[in-house]
């Protein structure tokens, strides 16, 4: 497995997964920072499914601020954390969670209208998919390879480099 | 520690990425922003806010209910009295599919009224009444007449929620009486009695409102506005549409089981209308005949036509002509199922941004069908831009407008992408109980939206008439828009029937006479 994980092909791709998972959570965030009249209010309240009370229970007049700017906040933590390769595996837990978040409020069950959606789905979505891949991100950290932690790493390697 | 070029790349090569989409993002996010702002600061359009009423204070106002049928048990629910079979129905609808109209009725403001008799011919509707109204120190009292119940001294106003024919009788009383009156659409049934009902209230020291309670949905509101900011030009063409499919759309209401001529006052109902024996069918699905309802062009139709005399204030179109037939419920009815009626204000305009005199002039069209439940959105056509109107607003620029061929060129407008939406549930779901209050939902004709809360437009409705009962004012749909509503269907009523142009004097004030015939004959015949 070690072996496997020094591939330079396989953390090449996983690499490349993470700078377009990072990408489209940063921009998603980003969008969501410079328009001051983005809320998640209609998602939440438009949510179905087993946990549905839940969601709209979020849409109340004091929470529902809460949650625009808790939501784009981690949105943009994620981007950051997976483009530029530093604190990655926390980066990979938050997006989970909100993905599973995002799954649960309109789940793609067969026994649910599917409002505003552009495919056809039967229990998995795009949002299951992502949420996989950030779990291959999770179990292949590659921000020593590429990112912010190479230079923190190589700084520690030259920094023990005298010792030795 | 010497960092190589290679290093960089490796541990800086996130950084310009993460630059570009934050830069890509801001632009976008901005560039639309000031797209948006420039368009709504040309547009100017102000969201209407609810009315700030005074309180209704003093003594509780004492209500006579007058008809406590279907409409009537929705009218005491909106003044905050349901019975107790409906509490019972909402609590299992809530248990079984989330409805929430019993928790939007618990949360209602209560009014400061009390109910304090009850008038329905019918047994079992009164006792119902009587039964879950009544408190220990306020005994609903039943009156066997509506004289009896006006003159008793122990009502300040009355509600009335009875058959069409109906309506002016029992109005005009209560205003003589100067008991105030809140009377449900249409709000006469013949053309003589409007005359007469529209003297009454202005001799009247009491308040006439008529139950069109869409007057108080904020989109109408808002409507108005944009209207009066010339958003959408000079509208040429109002379309307006029905559609219902279902037993209750085509009022073939419930026949309850212990009706029969021991329960129920069959002289009573008839009142003016022909002398017939009594018929249980007749008695609880009467918008079917004409001796005591108005079908399409009263019952529906006067909806369509106050939402948009809300919105336009176009008053009584100078011609009036339609067609239809009984083409989907042939079930014995004389009233029509199928109606299409055009209105013509030949002299109304909504105001011109093209060279003087070239528009002037307006047609509303209105399209029914108790056969098919299809959805169609009310559409105003200007030149500058179309509106759709329900509950939500939305408006699109038309490709050929005077007034927007710029921002349309350069590119800030395109006639597919609306400029105005206006949605004041922002997407609350609705748990809609059958298709026809989803329908009259579709239209605003049941509830608006204040601060993303739904209310119930017909509370609003009638707390603005106790408001001006207590502390004066006006109504916002009086005695006017009373009398353009109803001389407007029974125009309709008189074009279908006679299958020829009707034609108001707006001089002389009067549906311009047709030699050798009794307009108000025509109107009460059964075809």
């Amino acid at each position: 497995m070690t072996e496997l994980l020094q591939r330079e092909p396989l953390l090449k791709s996983v690499v490349f997964l993470r700078i377009l998972i990072g990408w489209h959570f940063l921009y998603e965030g980003v969008i969501k920072l410079f328009n001051p009249d983005w809320t998640a209010f209609g998602y939440l309240a438009t949510a179905q499914g087993p946990f549905r009370s839940l969601f709209i229970a979020l849409t109340g007049e004091g929470t529902i601020g809460w949650v625009d700017t808790l939501n784009t906040i981690t949105l943009i933590f994620i981007g950051i954390t997976l483009i530029l390769g530093i604190f990655e595996k926390w980066g990979a837990i938050a997006g989970m969670v909100l993905l599973l978040m995002y799954y649960f409020a309109h789940p793609p069950f067969p026994w649910l209208e599917q409002r505003n959606v552009e495919g056809s789905y039967w229990f998995v979505n795009k949002n299951l998919i992502e949420l996989a891949a950030l779990w291959v991100l999770y179990q292949i950290p590659t921000s020593s390879y590429f990112g912010l932690n190479y230079l923190l790493k190589r700084e520690h390697k030259t920094i023990k480099t005298p010792q030795s | 520690m010497k960092w190589t070029r290679r290093d960089m790349l490796k541990g800086l090569g996130g950084l310009p990425i993460l630059g570009s989409i934050w830069w890509a993002g801001a632009a976008n996010a901005l560039v639309k922003s000031k797209d948006r702002s420039e368009i709504l600061e040309r547009l100017k359009i102000e969201p209407s806010l609810p009315n700030a009423l005074p309180e209704i204070g003093g003594d509780p106002i004492r209500i006579g209910i007058i008809g406590f049928g279907i409409r009537g048990e929705q009218l005491c629910r909106a003044l905050g009295f349901a019975t107790g079979e409906w509490l019972e129905m909402m609590k299992e609808e809530e248990r079984l599919n989330g409805n929430t109209q019993l928790k939007e009725f618990l949360e209602q403001e209560k009014l400061n009224l009390r109910i304090a008799g009850v008038c329905d011919i019918f047994d079992v509707r009164a006792e119902n009444a009587i039964a879950s109204f009544s408190t220990p120190d306020n005994k609903v009292k039943r009156y066997s007449t509506y004289q009896e119940m006006i003159r008793s001294g122990e009502v300040d106003a009355v509600i009335i929620a009875t058959p069409d024919h109906w309506h002016a009788p029992m109005s005009i009383e209560a205003l003589e009486n100067d008991v105030h009156v809140y009377v449900e659409k249409p709000m006469t049934h013949t053309i003589e009695e409007t005359y007469r009902l529209r003297d009454a209230a202005r001799n009247s020291k009491a308040h006439l409102m008529v139950g069109h309670q869409h007057r108080q949905t904020l989109s109408f509101k808002t409507a108005s506005d944009i209207i009066d900011k010339k958003v959408l030009g000079h509208v040429s063409v109002v379309q307006t549409f029905t559609n219902r499919n279902d037993d209750n759309g085509a009022w073939n209401y419930d026949i309850h089981e212990k009706a029969n001529e021991q329960t129920i006052d069959w002289q009573q109902f008839l009142g003016s209308a022909p002398q017939i024996p009594f018929n249980k069918n007749h008695f609880f699905r009467w918008r079917k005949w004409w001796a005591y309802g108005s079908g399409l062009s009263g019952d529906l139709l006067t909806h369509d036509y106050d939402r948009l005399n809300c919105v336009l204030n176009m008053g009584i179109p100078k011609y009036v002509t339609a067609s239809g037939g009984i083409y989907t419920h042939n079930d014995g009815r004389n009233v029509p199922d199928v109606l299409q009626v055009n209105m013509d204000f030949p002299d109304f305009s909504t105001g011109s941004t093209q060279a003087p005199g070239k528009e002037k002039g307006m047609t509303f069209t209105y399209n029914a069908t108790l056969g098919n439940g299809y959805n169609r959105p009310t559409i105003l056509m200007g030149h500058d831009a179309s509106m759709e109107l329900g509950n939500n607003l939305t408006i699109w620029p038309d490709r050929g407008s005077t007034k927007y061929a710029q921002l349309l060129e350069e590119g800030k407008m395109n006639p597919e992408t609306p400029i105005y939406h206006y949605n004041p549930g922002a997407n609350i779901p609705d748990a809609v109980s059958s298709a026809t209050s989803q329908y009259f939902a579709d239209k605003g004709l049941m509830w608006t939206y204040i601060d993303g809360v739904r209310v119930n437009s017909t509370y609003l409705h009638l707390r603005e008439w106790l408001s001006v009962i207590r502390n004066g004012g006006d109504l916002s749909c009086g005695i006017k828009e009373g009398f353009d509503e109803a001389i407007t269907a029974h125009m309709t009523g008189l074009a279908y029937k006679l299958g020829r142009r009707i034609e108001w004097d707006p001089l002389a004030e009067q549906i311009v006479p047709i030699e050798d015939i009794d307009l108000d004959e025509v109107l009460l015949t059964s075809t």
